[in-house]
């Protein structure tokens, strides 16, 4: 049964509403959260759907391997492995629940799963949840999957930014080199870049073709949140000075000391990878798991490291770590959490996050010195899993359409030059909370 | 005048008065049409034809390399290994080609079976499509009145609503025939969704169909469905490649209906696999992709050299009036 359906939601005039739209009309005419339970059972054996977003050779490899150790383990409960694609899941899964055809267990990120959190289509997973995993995965993570008190997905992996750099070039300029120990301030890195900064070589190219995760994500480590929420729990922006640091460090980069490569403005994080190796830029700030890309692709002896995100008033950092859910309509939940259960048991967690090339959300799965090793800088990026938090934004109603209407464009023109801190801060203020005011009334 | 003395007369007047042109005398075989065009270029060719013809070779050129770039690309890139995918000053042809690629991409994806289901539904959709259009189209083409205009217009009209819009009803429909996540069900809908502009095609391509031919053969005795089967639909024949072409390379190349309508993995079609290939925020596993994409487009292509022949036939056909 469906419940919580926000009431009054606005419409969105985009290729989501729309679709949103389409597939809700059908299921309110014949669908109104039935589900077919003989799909489910055949022979008295219970068979569970797992949609996997796997989809690098390894990862793909590790989730087959595990889905059929399963089933070797568990004749009575068959675990069926189904492809999705991460271009495609929001509308897939969209179309899946209101078609009454969603998987039983769901693979998303926690930023995907607002709308159908909401929306009644996950089940809570509160009173599911073994307490082995509960105490596994530290709250900070468990605040990704949680959604009006409920948790509607498990957090397993996730991935910090990083600054990934040409070590040669770092060891030329003399700059200190930074630890997760001894990071960069906001301050030191602007420097280091402008150092770095050589004839055609720049110091830092900037991937922000998508701007307003990787800017609000790192303007957690300043304290800058955008999203604060009032006491009667709606949610306002702001921009205030502790939000302003990093994307004016960023427009200074590219605008006023040309430390940074104005070009790569509009690239994507893999875009900037051949002028990374061709020694265009000096670093470039990627997901962590940008790392298998530059192990493939990068030429012979091209020497490369990964250094920690820069640090404000503190190294953190906001993520949406990729979540397992259960759907409403599973009629075997007990099994399906089972499952997950299996899945994310410290061993299979360090399999899954080395096929990903991310880290695992679980403390004990972190300690497996596969994921400590030098090789590829696992080090690095596990000394950073203490200070990754929950996306100020990814539970926020509207943000979304905030995101895509008034952040994007407006970050987009601040980055490349066109506008001022003023204009962008009315932007992102005056006409954002007007958005927002449409989702909580 | 006669056939023959207009032809020499035609000749005569527009002859070259220089040596070696000397004038056609009546009685004289007429020339083949390659003569007769070689004379005539050689007549016209003035520098400035000459420069305008060049401009416009370089500009079909140019056309053809901006056609066929992303098809070189793609195969260029199917055949490189990671660390020529990602470099800075990126080559045409792979410095070290590889089949790692193709390898990968079969390993990690089903691609032969989505291959068929891709196979399946366009080649059934085509058939289908075809066989309920040609005689729609001879219909509207024939019997030309105020139903059959209206029809006509109606046609061009549904090609204007957009996917998202169509799918509420052909998804209303199919739940209530238990066809969601049925290939019945997505070849109902290709056909469905190519059938407007097959019919508008046929029309086009019977109107082009001297409609005194049928006439000749109704005075020689012939039945209509006679008429239909040893008349006109001979004619028709590169027509209905042309559109069974059209309709097979619009299932074939189709995503968004077969992402919403299948579920289960095995019945998934080539479009939708290919997305497997994808990360977040954009990031693909390029080389896999390229060759999975490179193996997606070599059907259409092989399709279009086979029959480009009746293609082309059926394009022309009815390009000139008597």
């Amino acid at each position: 049964m469906r419940h919580d359906r926000a009431p009054g939601r606005p419409p969105r005039f985009t290729r989501r509403g729309l679709l949103t739209t389409a597939a809700a009309l059908p299921a309110a005419a014949l669908l109104p959260g039935c589900s077919d339970g003989r799909r489910r059972t055949a022979g008295g054996r219970i068979t569970l759907r797992f949609q996997s977003l796997a989809w690098q050779q390894d990862s793909l490899k590790a989730n087959k391997q595990l889905v059929a150790e399963w089933n070797r383990q568990h004749p009575d409960v068959r675990v069926q492995y189904v492809q999705g694609s991460w271009t495609t899941v929001h509308d897939q899964l969209l179309t899946s629940f209101e078609g009454g055809e969603a998987p039983d267990i769901i693979h998303d990120a926690s930023d995907d799963l607002a709308d159908f959190a909401y929306g009644g289509d996950l089940a809570d997973l509160t009173a599911l949840l073994p307490p082995r995993l509960k105490r596994d995965i530290p709250q900070r993570s468990w605040e990704t999957g949680t959604f009006a008190g409920r948790i509607h997905g498990v957090p397993f992996l996730q991935e910090p930014r990083v600054l990934i750099a040409n070590r040669a070039k770092l060891d030329r300029s003399g700059v200190r080199i930074p630890t997760p120990e001894h990071p960069w301030t906001w301050q030191e890195f602007e420097e280091a870049a402008q150092r770095l900064t050589r004839g055609t070589t720049y110091g830092v190219a900037w991937p922000l073709k998508e701007p307003v995760s990787a800017t609000l994500n790192l303007a957690l480590s300043t304290g800058g949140r955008i999203f604060h929420r009032r006491r009667d729990g709606k949610v306002e922006v702001r921009f205030d000075a502790v939000d302003q640091q990093v994307p004016r460090t960023i427009h200074d980069q590219v605008n006023v000391d040309r430390s940074a490569s104005r070009t790569t403005l509009g690239m994507g994080g893999s875009d900037t990878l051949p002028g990374f190796f061709a020694g265009r830029y000096a670093m470039v700030p990627l997901g962590f798991s940008y790392r298998q890309q530059i192990a493939q692709q990068a030429p012979k002896g091209f020497d490369w490291t990964v250094l920690p995100a820069p640090k404000g008033t503190a190294l953190d950092q906001g993520v949406s770590p990729q979540t397992l859910s259960i759907a409403e309509d599973c009629p075997h939940k007990e099994e399906a959490m089972a499952f997950i259960d299996f899945l994310l048991s410290p061993p299979n967690m360090v399999r899954l996050a080395l096929g990903d090339w991310l880290l695992p959300t679980g403390q004990e799965a972190l300690k497996d010195p596969a994921l400590r090793a030098a090789e590829y800088d696992w080090a690095t990026g596990t000394a950073l899993a203490g200070s990754l938090h929950s996306a100020p934004a990814q539970s926020v109603r509207g943000y979304p359409e905030w995101k895509d209407k008034i952040a994007t464009p407006g970050l987009q023109e601040y980055y490349s030059g066109a506008i001022g801190l003023d204009t962008l801060r009315k932007r992102l203020v005056e006409d954002g909370n007007l958005v927002l005011a449409r989702y909580q009334r | 005048m006669t056939a023959t003395e207009s032809t020499g007369g035609s000749e005569r007047s527009s002859a070259p008065r220089g040596a070696g042109s000397a004038p056609v005398p009546r009685g004289t075989p007429r020339r083949t049409s390659t003569a007769r065009r070689t004379s005539t270029s050689r007549r016209r060719a003035t520098p400035r034809r000459t420069a305008t013809r060049a401009g416009q070779y370089a500009a079909l050129l140019g056309y053809l390399a901006f056609l066929a770039f992303p098809f070189l690309w793609l195969l260029s890139t199917a055949f490189k290994p990671p660390r020529e995918l990602s470099s800075m000053h990126p080559t045409w042809i792979p410095e070290a080609p590889t089949l790692e690629n193709f390898r990968q991409a079969f390993a990690q994806q089903p691609l032969l079976a989505a291959a068929g289901n891709s196979l399946l539904a366009a080649a059934v959709s085509a058939l289908l499509a075809i066989l309920l259009a040609t005689p729609m189209a001879y219909v509207l083409a024939r019997f030309r009145n105020r139903l059959s205009r209206a029809a006509t217009g109606w046609v061009v009209i549904s090609q204007a609503f957009p996917l998202v819009l169509v799918i509420i009803p052909l998804f209303l429909i199919l739940k209530g025939l238990h066809l969601v996540d049925s290939r019945i069900g997505l070849i109902m809908v290709y056909v469905v969704w190519s059938l407007p502009f097959a019919l508008w095609m046929l029309t086009g391509y019977v109107r082009a169909i001297p409609r005194e031919l049928e006439e000749a053969a109704a005075v020689d005795g012939a039945g209509r469905l006679r008429t239909l089967v040893s008349v006109t639909a001979p004619l028709l024949a590169p027509g209905l490649v042309a559109t069974a072409l059209f309709a097979f390379i619009t299932a074939w190349n189709e995503f968004f209906f077969a992402l919403v309508l299948l579920k289960s993995p095995e019945k998934q079609t080539l479009p939708v696999v290919l997305t497997h290939f994808l990360g977040a925020e954009g990031v693909a596993d390029l080389g896999p992709l390229a060759a999975a994409a490179l193996l997606a487009t070599l059907p259409s292509l092989l399709l279009f050299a086979a029959i480009q022949r009746r293609i082309t036939g059926g394009m022309l056909a009815g390009a000139v009036k008597n």
